[in-house]
């Protein structure tokens, strides 16, 4: 069983390998003009509610929307291997155990997750940002990887064609990379809209991430948040995995 | 050792006006193949043998009927399926390799996934790339090899972890005559030292020459199942053949005498030849296509 996540997870690892520093430089590029536009530029001229600056509140909404993109974007490449290349057939037809291929999937796209998260810490501490990161604020991050990880996997068994991959990406990341808790804090949006917002596992990845940040006390229950989707969106991309059969 | 019983196949699907379609891939096949045999599925493009296959690898859900191996009865959804699992060695007829990995990856994966050990791969990754010709492209990625190395390379990957049961979807398509035939003497080394075979063709001379028992397929039905010999002996050895204003005519008979008659009372040009396994099949399908 744990050999057979590691499979999965290998074949991913090498073809990192292979790109490891185009990986490493694509990555580098949204996060540093995020933190040069509105951390640097415009950061400096705001306050906010809590009187700290713009560029410490920013860091942690930064690190959860691109931890979220990454793997999201990491997992989706299995459309290619189930529509084109039909690679995913030697999994299933192959004596592993089922579900290893939804976690070892899910584990790879952490992984690219982490790493670049790390670069973003690197950046945040060069921009001058102060920040705590605590072994909490790891496995906040971790899971966020994992969530969209799963969400990732389960969009590439149900979606048809590349281009809708592109609508997920447009229609529903982006508007929450800007909309939950990561750029400001939700509380200044209408009601209806927060209620919304705050149902959304990135805004509890948001609070969870610059509340430990600011040594601010969190409440544990959005990390339940967090593990229940986790575990519905595992249920979810299971299932399409296996119904790839029929 | 296969043993399938009424096993089909419909597949619902939206069709063009997006309304719900069903389509019969395969109806109610039985087969019963026998440890240590190549047992050939012959027929048109669109018959079922593709389907089929996917169903006896445990790729697709049978929409009904059952399957024996060993005479156990094996569900896709089993606890144990993967213990059967194991034993199949799988040419897929489209290639299904991971592009982004290069030859010796795409092996090594295939090793990892039946579980070799390190020291198992490496000897057989090496073996087998060198056996089927294609070991000075072994650090190349999948995707710049030629189509037909590719083939070769599908070959070896299936062979890699010594399975009991080798299932063979057009695995000679895109070969040059040359590699065919080494890919045949092959697959006889193997179902010697019992390895029994599946495989789907729809080059006749293939069937012919490999198989040891002929199972014929047509719209998902199987028309009748015998040795090449079998079939020929049955359906005719000798083939009046003569040309019909524009088109070639034919017609089976079991002695020499007979077609020598036939072919005298004809008022048009012809000549008489021994059949072959291609007579029968246009004979019991009815259909030229997709040979
Ligand atoms: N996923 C599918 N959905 C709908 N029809 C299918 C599907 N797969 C195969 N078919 C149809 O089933 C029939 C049998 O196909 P196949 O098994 O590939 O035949 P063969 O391998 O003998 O050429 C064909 O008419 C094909 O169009
Ligand atoms: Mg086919």
């Amino acid at each position: 069983m744990l050999g057979d996540i590691w499979t999965v997870f290998w074949r991913d690892w090498v073809v990192l390998k292979h790109r490891m520093t185009a990986f490493i430089l694509s990555r580098m590029v949204a996060p540093i003009l995020y933190l040069v536009a509105f951390g640097w530029g415009l950061g400096r001229s705001i306050q906010t509610a809590a009187g700290g600056s713009y560029l410490d509140f920013l860091v942690p909404g930064i690190m959860a929307l691109n931890s979220m993109n990454i793997s999201f974007n990491s997992v989706i490449q299995v459309h290619a291997e189930k529509v084109y290349h039909k690679s995913i057939e030697e999994y299933l037809t192959s004596p592993i155990w089922p579900h290893a291929f939804v976690i070892g999937k899910t584990l790879a796209a952490v992984l690219r997750g982490l790493i670049s998260s790390a670069i973003i810490i690197c950046l945040a501490y060069a921009f001058g940002a102060n920040f705590t990161i605590t072994p909490l604020f790891l496995l906040v991050l971790v899971l966020n990887c994992a969530v969209f990880a799963e969400i990732g996997f389960a969009a590439a068994m149900y979606i048809k064609t590349y281009e809708h991959m592109g609508q997920v990406n447009t229609y529903a990341l982006l508007p929450m990379s800007f909309l939950c808790g990561t750029f400001f804090s939700t509380h200044t949006l209408p009601d209806a809209l927060r209620w919304f917002i705050e149902l959304l596992p990135l805004t509890h990845t948001s609070y969870l991430l610059r509340g430990i940040a600011m040594n601010q006390e969190v409440s544990l229950l959005s990390v339940g948040v967090l593990l229940l989707y986790l575990v519905i969106v595992f249920v979810v991309g299971s299932k399409a995995f296996l119904k790839l059969r029929e | 050792m296969i043993e399938v019983k009424n096993l089909s196949k419909v597949f619902k699907y939206k069709d063009k006006k997006n309304q719900m379609a069903e389509k019969t891939a395969v109806d109610n096949l039985s087969l019963d193949i026998k440890a240590g045999e190549i047992f050939g599925l012959l027929g048109p493009n669109g018959s079922g043998k593709t389907t089929t296959i996917r169903m006896l690898t445990m790729l697709l859900k049978p929409t009904t009927g059952e399957i024996f191996y060993d005479g156990r009865h094996v569900d896709i959804d089993d606890k144990d399926v993967r213990e059967v699992k194991q034993m199949f060695g799988i040419v897929p007829q489209n290639l299904n390799f991971d592009m982004d990995l290069t030859v010796r990856e795409n092996m090594e994966l295939h090793g990892r996934l039946y579980h070799m050990n390190r020291k198992d791969r490496e000897e057989r990754i090496s073996e087998l790339l060198k056996y089927v010709g294609v070991e000075e492209v072994i650090n190349d990625k999948v995707r710049n090899l030629s189509g037909g190395m590719k083939r070769r390379v599908l070959i070896a990957r299936a062979l890699m972890h010594n399975p009991r049961i080798l299932f063979m979807d057009e695995p000679t398509v895109a070969l040059d005559p040359q590699v065919r035939r080494r890919i045949w003497e092959l697959i006889r080394q193997l179902a010697n030292k019992g390895t029994t075979v599946l495989i789907t063709t729809h080059y006749i001379e293939e069937a012919e020459e490999l198989c040891d028992r002929v199972a014929i397929v047509n719209h998902g039905k199987l028309l009748d199942i015998d040795t090449p010999q079998g079939f020929i002996s049955r359906l005719g050895r000798y083939v009046v053949e003569w040309t019909e204003g524009t088109h070639k005519e034919f017609k089976l008979f079991n002695c020499r005498e007979e077609a020598g008659q036939y072919l005298t009372q004809l008022d048009a040009p012809g000549g008489i030849r021994k059949s072959n396994l291609e007579d029968v099949f246009i004979e019991m399908t009815g259909r030229k296509e997709g040979l």
